[in-house]
């Protein structure tokens, strides 16, 4: 009967309109719960003192964005007076920058050493730096610590960077994709006489681009987000990052701090990881899946 | 394995030393260290220190105090990987349906994969400070008394919600991508079965991210034992009295702010063998689904 298929269809329809609105419904409440928190912080940066002091949070921007923000880069904030934004983001940028590159230059020579040589020991290498995996710094940090007090490198950004440079990971993803260029590359090298080094900087390195960018995204925001062992390592305020800076200035979170400040430093340690993140978005989520399986 | 190599024996030694000098200083010497020194007792003042066996683990396992720790912290790991593994499967159900602006939805789940755990206590505590808090205002003018920095369960509640805050991207980014994985034929043949979509997710779907769930779920276990410190740290610093005190946050309390070094080295070990075991689990696992 043609009016019962047509009332079917319609019926469908009319289902289909709802489940679409349910699943919009879904996914703005879910991105409402991960947007707010940041919105609340950027109003809070464009307020004065008083105004977030006396519990006032307002839900519309206010006029005093640039006097915090100016305050926040030059001066610091909280209680104590933290260490000035500036600074604390040149010291984060330079140690997620150094993690970063220094990760993937020495994954990637270990990895091109692992898979296009034949050497004594070379598995027992392989393994020894497998199974750093499961030694995170975390749980090793009090014995790493003493062994930086040894060698003097507290309060030094080679204190900061060094420790954290090894990683199993990005090894393994490099040897994974060096054993897929395929054997007619090396042989073809060979026979045009060019050696392992310039194999390995005109052919395994442009091969690798794509895995480079993917895990330089990762490594970055690693980098950038280190939290206990910058706290451990650094007293001196002028190496001071922005992350271990900002939970600094809250301190236990008095109600006198000036938030205003704070909110602005917050918006500034948030900025540079999250600009990575949403900029090289298709790499970087390529690179995550990837990786860590 | 390659079959094709280039020769040479000083080459590939000199292209690992960087990684294999920086594992050995910093990783095998200091786990050395943490090992010996949990066999080692100092004296207070640590002008001498004597082997004292397993006494170390003996005390720690005995304390009931870190017991205490190890329950709070099963507690909170399992609520944190529930909440982050439960929403981001949800979430990324919904996202990848067939919708409009299904893209703009993914990039604004995906960003707070960049917020460190830290600077998500921070936006949790402008949200939720009893005085300058939008939130936590709102509770107390409920008549709510609201305060995590007195209220034990409010503070464990609070490095809850803030650790799964910023976990949920991570597993929002793979299952996204085992559901797109799922090849479409099997689920339109189960639709024109007549399969309604719950029935659907939990008898095509579910069991096809199964591999995927139980991957995220070691990982999201070992960030919440480990990762989450910087949460603690900088919202409640294992407090009130040891409301929030964790198995991480004990190591740090006792080696770096009362310097007993056997306990706190004892402490460690027992970490490094739980990281152990999941890694092995994790990696048994694997090995049988994945194939090189």
């Amino acid at each position: 009967m043609p009016a019962s298929t047509q009332e079917l269809a319609e019926a469908t329809r009319r289902r289909h309109r709802r489940e679409k609105f349910v699943t919009h419904l879904c996914l703005l409440l879910g991105v409402l719960i991960f947007v707010f928190p940041i919105y609340l912080t950027l109003i809070g940066s464009t307020h004065d003192v008083n105004t977030i002091g006396r519990g006032e949070v307002p839900l519309l921007p206010g006029a005093q964005a640039l006097p915090n923000y100016a305050q926040a880069w030059a001066a610091g904030g909280g209680r104590y007076m933290g260490t000035p934004a500036g600074t604390m983001l040149v010291n984060s940028l330079v140690m997620a920058l150094l993690i970063a590159v220094g990760k993937i230059a020495i994954s990637l020579t270990s990895a091109y050493a692992v898979v296009f040589f034949r050497f004594p020991l070379r598995m027992v290498f392989f393994w020894l730096i497998f199974i750093t995996l499961m030694l995170p710094v975390e749980v090793r940090i009090i014995p790493t610590f003493q062994v930086m007090v040894n060698l003097g490198l507290t309060n030094t950004m080679a204190g900061l960077v060094i420790p954290l440079i090894a990683s199993a990971t990005a090894t393994l993803l490099f040897r994974q994709f060096f054993l897929t260029i395929p054997d007619e590359y090396v042989e073809a090298a060979k026979i045009d006489g060019a050696g392992p080094i310039r194999f390995f900087l005109d052919v395994v390195l442009p091969l690798s681009r794509t895995n480079i960018a993917a895990l330089f995204v990762i490594l970055f925001i690693y980098g950038w987000n280190q939290y206990l062992w910058p706290l451990l390592m650094v007293n001196d305020r002028s190496l001071e990052t922005i992350v271990v800076g900002l939970t600094k200035m809250i301190g236990t979170g008095d109600q006198q701090n000036e938030w205003n400040v704070i909110m602005a430093t917050a918006v500034f340690a948030l900025l540079p990881p999250v600009a990575v993140v949403v900029l090289m978005q298709r790499w970087f989520v390529k690179g995550l899946t990837e990786t860590e399986k | 394995m390659k079959k094709v190599i280039f020769k040479g024996t000083l080459l590939p030694y000199l292209l690992l030393l960087p990684q294999l000098a920086i594992t050995a200083i910093f990783f095998f010497w200091p786990a050395g260290q943490a090992v010996y020194q949990s066999f080692l007792r100092e004296d207070a003042f640590g002008l001498s220190t004597e082997f004292v066996g397993f006494e170390n683990f003996l005390d720690v396992l005995h304390d009931q105090t870190w017991l205490d720790a190890a329950g709070r912290t099963l507690l909170f790991s399992g609520s944190v990987a529930t909440l982050a593994l439960g929403s981001a499967l949800f979430l990324a159900v919904q996202a990848d349906k067939h919708i409009r602006g299904a893209n703009a939805y993914k990039t604004l789940l995906i960003w707070p994969y960049a917020v460190a755990p830290a600077i998500a206590a921070v936006l949790w505590l402008f949200m939720f400070h009893p005085n300058i808090g939008l939130f936590g205002r709102m509770l107390n003018g409920l008549g709510v008394p609201w305060d995590y920095r007195l209220n034990g369960n409010q503070a464990m509640l609070m490095v809850i919600m803030a650790s799964a805050w910023k976990q949920v991207s991570y597993n929002f980014i793979f299952f996204l991508a085992g559901l797109q994985s799922i090849p479409k034929a099997v689920l339109e043949a189960a639709a024109i079965d007549g399969a309604r979509p719950t029935r659907r997710f939990w008898t095509i779907i579910f069991p096809l991210l199964s591999p995927t769930a139980f991957f995220l779920l070691v990982v999201n276990l070992v960030y919440a034992f480990f990762d989450t410190f910087g949460v603690i740290h900088s919202l409640t610093q294992g407090g009130p009295g040891k409301a929030t005190e964790t198995l991480i946050y004990r190591v740090y309390t006792d080696g770096v702010i009362n310097l007993n070094l056997g306990s706190s080295s004892a402490q460690s070990v027992i970490l490094m063998l739980l990281v152990v075991v999941l890694t092995v689990i994790q990696f048994r696992y694997i090995e049988r689904k994945v194939h090189y």
